[in-house]
C-alpha cells in the first residue's frame, strides 16, 4: 500500500496549494464494505467545446490545457468521467457533430484510457441525445468499480429537464439489486434537487430519483451544470457540483441572471478546474480535490 | 407496493390534479371576465413583454403564445409553470399575493441563448 500512502500525501499537498481546495465528507457505513479497495477518479465537467466569447478568450485551448493538467498528475486516476456539456450547443446538427468529434479527439490525449461520458443539455437537449449517442454511447448506464456501484443518470436528453418515468423505473430496478449499505455514486449533469429553480438549476423530477435513493445508506452524487464547486445534503445524500472548464457562473441566486463571470486577465482561468475524488473506503470517506486548469506560476 | 412505485403513483396523481386545475380555470374564465389578460409572446430567446408590473391581490391571466418552438414558462416563487406549445394559446392564472420582483424563465431547453430567456414580474401594493 506504499503507493496508496504516497498518492494520499500527493492529494493532500495539491489540495493545500494556492488555488486548490480539499473537501472531505464522511460517509458512515463505508468501512463495513469488505471487498472494496481505495481508488481515485477524476471528474471533469462543462467543457462547452465550441463556445466563443469574452467570458473565455482562451476557449480554443482551455480543454487541451485541462487534458494536459490531468495527464500531469503525478498519480493517474483509475478513470475519468465527464459530467456533461462536453460541447456548447448549436442549432446546426452538422456543427454539433463536428464539435463532438473535435472534443473526442482532444480528450483522446488523456493518458487514462477509461473515460466515461455523460451528456449535458447543450449536448443532448436539442436532439434528445441523438448525436451524443452516436459519439459516446448510452446516456444512462451503470458500472461497478472496486466495490462501488456507479449510476449515470440522464436528466438532459429530455429538454424539459426530466429524467422520465422510463429511466426512473430503470433506476428503481437497478437499485433493487443493491444492498442498502452498498456504496453508490450517482453521476449526473443537473442538480437532482432544487438548487436555484429561478435559474433552471434543478431537475423537474429529480425528487423522484432522490426518493428512490433514500433507502440506501451510502449515496453520493457528483454533478456539473452550475460551473462552480457546491456541496449540499438532501438528508444523508451528499451532492457535489464540479467547476466547469469554460467559464464560471455566479453563486446560486446571487444576482438576477445566471450570466458568466467575466474573464479576469490578471487571474486567467480563475474559477475553472476539475476534481479528483479519492474513494478511501476503508476510512469511510471520499476526499475531493479541486484542481485549476493551469497552475499558478 | 414498493416505495418507488408509491412515489410514481403520487406524482401521477399530482399531474392529473394540475391538469384538472387548468380545465377548471378555462371553464371559469368566462364567468370572471373582469380579470385582466396579459398577452405574452415567446420566441427564442425572450418574452415580449419581459417585464410586468402587477398589483398585489389582483389576479391576472397570462396568455402565452410561441412564435417558434416549444417553450416553458416557470415562475418558481409562485409555483407556477406551463408548456407554451406552438399553435396553441396557454393561459396561466396568477394571483400576485406577495410583493417583490420575481424571475420567470423558459425551462425547456430551446437553443444557444436559452439561459438568457427570462423575465421579471414586479408585484406592488
Amino acid at each position: 500500500m506504499a503507493n496508496e500512502i504516497n498518492r494520499r500525501e500527493f492529494l493532500k499537498l495539491t489540495g493545500l496549494g494556492s488555488v486548490g481546495v480539499v473537501f472531505a465528507s464522511a460517509l458512515p457505513g463505508m468501512a463495513s464494505a469488505a471487498a472494496q479497495d481505495d481508488f481515485y477518479f477524476v471528474q471533469l465537467s462543462d467543457s462547452h467545446w465550441g463556445f466563443e466569447g469574452p467570458p473565455n478568450p482562451d476557449a480554443k485551448v482551455t480543454l487541451k490545457k485541462a487534458v494536459a493538467s490531468v495527464n500531469s498528475l503525478e498519480y493517474q486516476p483509475d478513470f475519468v468521467v465527464f459530467t456533461g456539456d462536453l460541447t456548447h450547443t448549436t442549432d446546426n446538427p452538422v456543427e454539433r457533430r463536428k464539435r463532438m468529434s473535435e472534443f473526442k479527439e482532444i480528450v483522446s490525449e488523456l493518458k487514462v484510457k477509461t473515460v466515461r461520458f455523460m451528456p449535458g443539455e447543450h449536448d443532448a437537449s436539442l436532439d434528445n441525445g441523438k448525436a451524443f449517442k452516436e459519439f459516446f454511447g448510452a446516456t444512462n448506464y451503470t458500472f461497478d468499480h472496486k466495490g462501488v456501484h456507479f449510476i449515470a443518470l440522464d436528466n438532459v436528453s429530455d429538454p424539459r429537464a426530466l429524467i422520465g418515468d422510463e429511466q426512473l423505473a430503470w433506476l428503481a430496478a437497478d437499485l433493487k439489486r443493491q444492498k442498502t449499505e452498498a456504496p453508490i455514486v450517482v453521476l449526473t449533469h443537473r442538480p437532482l434537487f432544487d438548487l436555484a429553480p429561478q435559474w433552471d438549476w434543478a431537475t423537474r423530477d429529480g425528487a423522484k430519483a432522490i426518493e428512490l435513493l433514500m433507502p440506501y445508506k451510502n449515496v453520493t452524487v457528483f454533478y456539473g451544470h452550475i460551473h462552480q464547486e457546491h456541496h449540499q445534503m438532501t438528508g444523508h445524500i451528499a451532492h457535489h457540483a464540479a467547476k466547469g472548464l469554460m467559464f464560471p457562473l455566479p453563486a446560486p441566486g446571487s444576482q438576477p441572471n445566471r450570466t458568466p463571470l467575466p474573464w479576469n486577465p490578471a487571474e486567467p482561468y480563475k474559477g475553472l478546474g476539475f476534481r479528483g475524488v479519492d474513494a478511501e473506503l476503508k476510512e469511510a470517506e471520499y476526499k475531493i480535490t479541486e484542481y485549476p486548469v493551469v497552475k499558478k506560476a | 407496493m414498493t416505495l418507488s412505485g408509491k412515489g410514481l403513483r403520487i406524482a401521477a396523481t399530482t399531474a392529473i390534479l394540475a391538469a384538472a386545475s387548468v380545465v377548471t380555470y378555462v371553464a371559469a374564465q368566462s364567468a370572471e371576465p373582469k380579470e385582466k389578460v396579459i398577452k405574452i409572446t415567446a420566441k427564442r430567446f425572450d418574452y415580449t413583454p419581459g417585464n410586468l408590473t402587477l398589483k398585489k391581490g389582483e389576479p391576472v391571466i397570462l396568455e402565452f403564445t410561441t412564435l417558434d418552438v416549444l417553450m416553458g414558462f416557470n415562475l418558481p416563487d409562485f409555483n407556477l409553470r406551463a408548456d407554451i406549445v406552438p399553435d396553441k394559446v396557454t393561459r396561466v392564472r396568477l394571483v400576485p399575493d406577495k410583493t417583490g420582483t420575481f424571475t420567470f424563465l423558459c425551462d425547456i431547453f430551446c437553443g444557444a441563448r436559452h439561459e438568457e430567456m427570462n423575465g421579471r414580474i414586479t408585484v406592488v401594493d
